[in-house]
């Protein structure tokens, strides 16, 4: 299944590796912040709304 | 229908809760097959080798680190004509976005061109100018995080993209503009004698549909964030003065 890559081996699987890590890096903090903020005004409008 | 309905937070907030989902699926599926398929099922490049199989990655992501600066400078003109918060924090957005693309075409450019041209950096001008985008995005974003007035950092960071716009174009053109230096002209492009061979061709297309769709999720999902994150700001200020 895995490609032959011959000499450039490393070169190609670093490449791939660093590159997938930041893009899941990104998406990962993305939903996490998302997900964070939401709760927080969830919360915020809820306190609101019990103190009138 | 009027485009600047969308400039309401509510609307904006309803309408990409029901777009976000495909456009997230659309994204995973489109980045998996054009990754799968360039790195398992391509060839070999005569002169490059196995090399070849990065251009799956480095060109969609420099593509969308020039385009991302692109739609915050869009985006920063309408928030200076218009005064849209939502366009303003769309910009902002998408600014972590466009600096991770930008690092991703650094570093995949980088870690291609030992082997290839024997060093990992030249001061060539797409390589200078990339590399000053680089740093304009790092500013860009320190400049939202250092202003506590979110529009005068709307302000000062729209006129700061206006600025570094010459350098996203200098990103995109420069191997045009010099002739000189290391980086090759355009992988993509409409004339057949200097496009790449379809086989190559096709799965980078899907690939950069891929990191085009994955760029619009994000944005969407951080704008979301931004728009919420504004609102508990201004909710936390109302519940001082109240007290």
């Amino acid at each position: 299944m895995m490609p032959d890559l011959g000499k450039y081996a490393e070169v190609v699987l670093s490449s791939y590796a660093v590159s997938l890590v930041l893009l899941a890096l990104l998406v990962g903090l993305s939903v996490w912040q998302g997900a964070r903020v939401r709760r927080q005004l969830q919360q915020i409008e809820e306190r609101r709304k019990s103190n009138g | 229908m009027s485009i600047w309905e969308y400039a309401n937070p509510v609307k904006f907030i309803r309408t990409t809760e029901k777009v976000l989902p495909a456009i997230s699926i659309a994204a995973a599926i489109a980045l998996a097959v054009g990754l799968f398929w360039g790195f398992f099922l391509t060839p070999d490049d005569f002169r490059q080798g196995s090399t070849v199989k990065i251009i799956y990655i480095h060109v969609p992501s420099a593509l969308m680190a020039i385009n991302a600066w692109f739609m915050m400078l869009v985006a920063s003109l309408i928030w200076l004509i218009r005064r849209h918060h939502v366009s303003a924090l769309a910009a902002k957005a998408a600014a972590p976005i466009g600096v991770t693309m930008t690092l991703i075409a650094l570093f995949t450019g980088a870690i291609w061109g030992q082997p290839m041209w024997g060093t990992w950096w030249a001061w060539d001008p797409r390589l200078t100018s990339f590399l000053i985008l680089f740093l304009f995005y790092l500013g860009y974003m320190a400049l939202w995080a250092a202003i506590e007035d979110s529009d005068a950092a709307a302000d000062l960071t729209s006129v700061l993209c206006i600025v570094g716009s010459v350098f996203a174009v200098l990103s995109r053109y420069a191997v045009n503009f010099w002739n000189q230096g290391l980086h090759q002209g355009a992988s993509l492009s409409l004339d057949k004698e200097t496009n790449v061979a379809d086989v190559f061709y096709q799965p980078l297309l899907v690939s950069i549909a891929g990191f085009v769709l994955l760029f619009v999720a994000l944005v969407l999902l951080r704008t979301r964030t931004e728009i919420r994150a504004r609102r508990i700001k201004a909710l936390i200020a109302r519940e001082r003065m109240e007290t």
